[in-house]
């Protein structure tokens, strides 16, 4: 199923009161971390106390996406095993390769045919956050077809470059263009990195605004009171989708009186907009603003 | 017997007397009558300053049996209360009733007068602490009488509960009984609830701790109705009297609860020019009031009032223009206080003006939009705040009764689930208000609106808003939770729930 | 023939929808639960039967756990149980 992603919420492996809430706080997807969320001595609670979430919380739809540990550490492999096992819509990989693709969608079709689950009903999202990483999205979305998306995580990426992370986020522009553009070629979402000042709203809305421009699909949240801002950015504009219905409606019109060429607004229609305007209709639909 | 909500009370109960069943919010309107008080006419020379709450009991001539009120505009942080019992334990009295309009965690030296037999009955609107839990063990001699904070009004001005001697916690008195409650280390704003005390009590002693050169003004209760004024070190803790500000709730169900109820509330059609309302003191009930605070402003809307305890918070709605006018007949902050004494249309009431059925009008009657809480809400909407889902006394309705009969619409917001427990259940352990004063139910997961309210279904319905019914509601939470287990109550009864009318609605027994 | 606990281990925390279990080893044989929780008298019941059938199913036969439940659901109980007799093992 088409998922409408303009946000991935971040809800702490750890704690039993947050994944209770999880699905209800109005976030596309949430992000369940085994990652950075969870300490080091807890990895092993983390991991079955969210195997157990997905088992048995209602999460009303929302994608549930797990951050699994690296698949660098001793904790990954262990991650991918148990988690799989409960059926999250997605394994998030950190610090993603090709090589750690391979081998979680080796795993995951293992554990598929083990718990007689749909072949491929475990998607994949890399989290690109390293240099190699960035410069390999392209080769890393195509190793497993069970890549959706790709989240960009900033943090790691600026200090595995060795430059600042500001607030304007100047040092990303290339990362964060190379992410929507590759993703956009690959048809998976682009989820830019999240904005970490709950305190900074204009500097947030500013950061939205940049991420939406370049064509990213989507942004991270760290904080459900990030949600509803990041919706009003990544939906629709009202004017965009009334003028996209009229395009349809048009087109309609136009395909009913065996006409190969019209015009709105005096304005020659071809595919480009066509195209654009079903986009919207259908981002719309799925966001229920139609 | 039974009362009209099926709960099972008895027709007679010792320490109580006959009781007259609960028959519907509305069913008791008519004509009353206020009782005729007894007192003691001033010569003109008469001093009224005396040296000590001693003295005052002395004066007042005391005797076993009687009923001795109080007011809790100083919450957690009173002194006066347990002074004056204190003094009277001196006296070896027993058999006495604390009247109380409400009893905090700072009265718990009240439990050790209720062992020894002093104590024997309590009336009060809401008790939380160490005396409501000792209450709930069954350590008071004779139930207590939980009101309503218009019922209490109700019950001294129709004679149901006789004052004999009312003690007032006076931030600021003069040397002949005139009162205010603005000025003084002490200050904690208005002093509404005192005021039926003051007017119908046999006896009433001013206890002040800024005793000042008369006149007081400007003056809240007046020299007519004080019969003796005594100065103290201090009448309370300024830290517990005035809380600080509370802070609008950061927790995300909290807010996703508040931003559904704003919107109800805007697709009810009550949010017009002229908007009344009224909310908690709560960190949700607060972020109930921001919602539609951004609403209001968004559609250029100047509303009438906003009514109840006032906190900083409505204080900023209403110097924001946004209110005419507010109502307050309790400040909770010190913000409230600072506006209360500055500025005229930041208004004083009584309980009675506030939540007394048995006037010639309330000011619950007056107002749009009520944000109540509850412990418990079950499928015919009755309201339980006066009980944990564990049988133990830890709330009581204060207004809450009374707002929900007048507001013309009452919305209950809470969590479907907390910790464990389900919110929404069959039976609801103690019903406090009930179900037919409750339009809707507004929870993280649903809301459901009383099936009585079909005009409001109706408008609900066409928003996106997950309107639901409350029975699946119940569901919702029980299968989060599993169905609890029926608490065990024993037969002591150690708690009478009476209706803003005087009617037993429910009774509390021993846990 | 029954897993056992070897040394005594912790699992979850005193946070409120949390239950934190202590475990430790049962020498003197069979399985030993006790618990506090703040709704005892609503859940406590079901509760137990919770830690006693996560227990069956990680073939636990002696035990001694102790448990502070702060409103927990049973998805947790279970989690928890099952983090601190792994950790004990």
């Amino acid at each position: 199923m088409e998922r409408l992603r303009r946000t991935m919420l971040f809800m702490p492996g750890n704690n039993p009161s947050m994944l209770q809430n999880a699905g209800i706080l109005g976030a596309d997807s949430i992000i369940l971390d085994l990652e950075d969320a969870v300490s080091i001595t807890e990895k092993d609670a983390a991991r079955i106390l969210v195997r157990n979430a997905i088992k048995n919380v209602e999460f009303y739809g929302t994608e549930v996406v797990v951050r699994i540990n690296p698949l660098s550490s001793s904790f990954g492999l262990k991650d991918v095993e148990e988690i799989a096992k409960a059926k999250p819509d997605a394994i998030m990989v950190p610090k993603a390769t090709e090589e750690d693709i391979q081998i979680v969608d080796e795993m995951l079709s293992s554990i598929e045919t083990q718990e007689g689950f749909p072949h491929g009903s475990i998607k994949i999202f890399p989290l690109i956050e390293t240099a190699y990483g960035l410069e390999n999205i392209d080769s890393i979305i195509r190793t497993s077809s069970r890549a959706i998306g790709v989240l960009l995580g900033a943090e790691d990426l600026t200090a595995d470059l060795g430059i600042k992370r500001t607030r304007e986020g100047e040092e990303i522009f290339y990362a964060r263009s190379k992410v929507a553009s590759t993703c956009r070629a690959c048809k998976v979402d682009a989820i830019d990195t999240p904005f970490a000042d709950m305190n900074d709203c204009r500097g947030f809305n500013k950061d939205i605004h940049k991420a939406k421009s370049l064509g990213l699909t989507g942004k991270a949240a760290i904080n459900p009171r990030q949600v509803d801002t990041i919706h009003e950015v990544f939906a629709p504009a009202e004017e965009e989708i009334k003028y996209a219905l009229r395009v349809i409606k048009a087109m309609e019109e136009a395909q009913r009186e065996g006409k190969g060429v019209f015009s709105l607004d005096g304005k020659m229609v071809d595919a480009p907009i066509i195209a654009r305007a079903q986009n919207v209709v259908k981002k719309a639909k799925l966001a229920g603003l139609v | 017997m039974k009362n009209i909500l099926g709960r099972e009370i008895p027709e007679y109960i010792e320490g109580y007397g006959t009781v007259k069943a609960f028959k519907g919010a509305f069913a008791s309107l008519r004509e009353v009558e206020r009782k005729a008080v007894k007192l003691q006419s001033a010569e003109p020379t008469e001093k009224k300053v005396l040296s000590s709450i001693k003295d005052a009991i002395e004066k007042c001539t005391i005797k076993d049996g009687m009923t001795v009120s109080f007011h809790h505009h100083l919450r957690n942080g009173d002194y006066v209360l347990n002074m004056v019992l204190e003094e009277l334990s001196k006296t070896g009295i027993k058999d006495i009733r604390v009247a109380a309009s409400s009893i905090f965690p700072v009265h718990a030296p009240l439990v050790e007068h209720m062992k020894s037999g002093m104590v024997t009955g309590i009336c009060a609107n809401y008790m939380s602490g160490p005396v409501a839990e000792a209450i709930s063990r069954g350590e008071l001699k004779y139930p207590a009488i939980m009101h309503t904070h218009g019922g209490r009004a109700r019950a001294i001005e129709s004679g149901d509960i006789s004052i004999d001697i009312a003690f007032i916690a006076a931030p600021t008195c003069d040397t002949y009984g005139n009162i205010n409650g603005v000025e003084g280390k002490s200050a904690c704003g208005t002093l509404g609830y005192a005021v039926p005390d003051a007017m119908y009590a046999e006896k009433v002693v001013a206890i002040t701790d800024n005793l000042i050169p008369y006149p007081a003004c400007p003056i809240e209760i007046t020299q007519e109705y004080i019969d003796f004024v005594v100065e103290v070190e201090s009448i309370g803790d300024p830290n517990g009297i005035v809380s600080g500000t509370t802070q609008i709730t950061k927790d995300p169900v909290g807010l996703k609860i508040a931003k559904m109820t704003s919107e109800v509330i805007e697709a009810s059609g009550l949010l017009k020019k002229g908007f009344s309302f009224q909310t908690g003191a709560g960190g949700t009930s607060l972020a109930v009031a921001d919602y539609v605070k951004k609403l209001m402003q968004q559609k250029d809307i100047k509303g009438s009032f906003a009514a109840g305890g006032i906190t900083g918070y409505m204080v900023e709605m209403f110097e924001e223009g946004l209110f005419e006018s507010l109502f307050d007949v309790q400040c909770f902050d010190l913000k409230a206080v600072e506006s209360y004494r500055e500025n005229k249309r930041h208004q004083n009431m009584s309980a009675s003006m506030y939540g007394n059925p048995h006037n010639k009008g309330a000011v619950v009657n007056n107002l749009d939009v009520m944000i109540l809480g509850a412990t418990e809400i079950d499928t015919a909407f009755n309201a339980n705040v006066t009980t944990g889902s564990n049988g133990m006394i830890m709330g009581g309705s204060g207004g809450h009764s009374d707002t929900a009969a007048g507001a013309k619409l009452a919305i209950v917001v809470t969590q479907l689930v907390k910790g464990r427990l389900p919110i929404v259940v069959d039976d609801v352990t103690t019903v406090t208000t009930p179900g037919e004063t409750i339009d809707v139910l507004v929870t993280e997961r649903g809301i459901a609106v009383n099936p009585k309210r079909q005009d409001l279904i109706e408008k609900l319905e066409k928003t996106k808003l997950p309107i639901m019914s409350i029975e699946e509601l119940k569901q919702i939470a029980e299968k989060m939770t599993g169905t609890p287990e029926k608490i065990e109550a024993e037969d002591q009864l150690v708690a009478v729930i009476e209706y803003r009318d005087g009617t037993v609605i429910d009774t509390v027994k021993k846990i | 023939m029954g897993m056992d606990i070897k040394t005594p281990a912790k699992a979850g925390t005193m946070e409120s929808n949390d239950i934190y279990v202590i475990v430790q080893p049962n020498d003197e044989g069979g399985i030993i639960i006790e618990l506090e929780s703040i709704v005892m008298k609503q859940f406590g019941k079901k509760i137990k039967e919770v830690i006693l059938e996560t227990l069956e199913a990680l073939n636990i036969k002696n035990i001694h756990l102790s448990a502070k439940d702060r409103g927990a659901l049973d998805y947790t109980i279970k989690a928890r149980v099952e983090t601190a007799v792994k950790r004990g093992m």
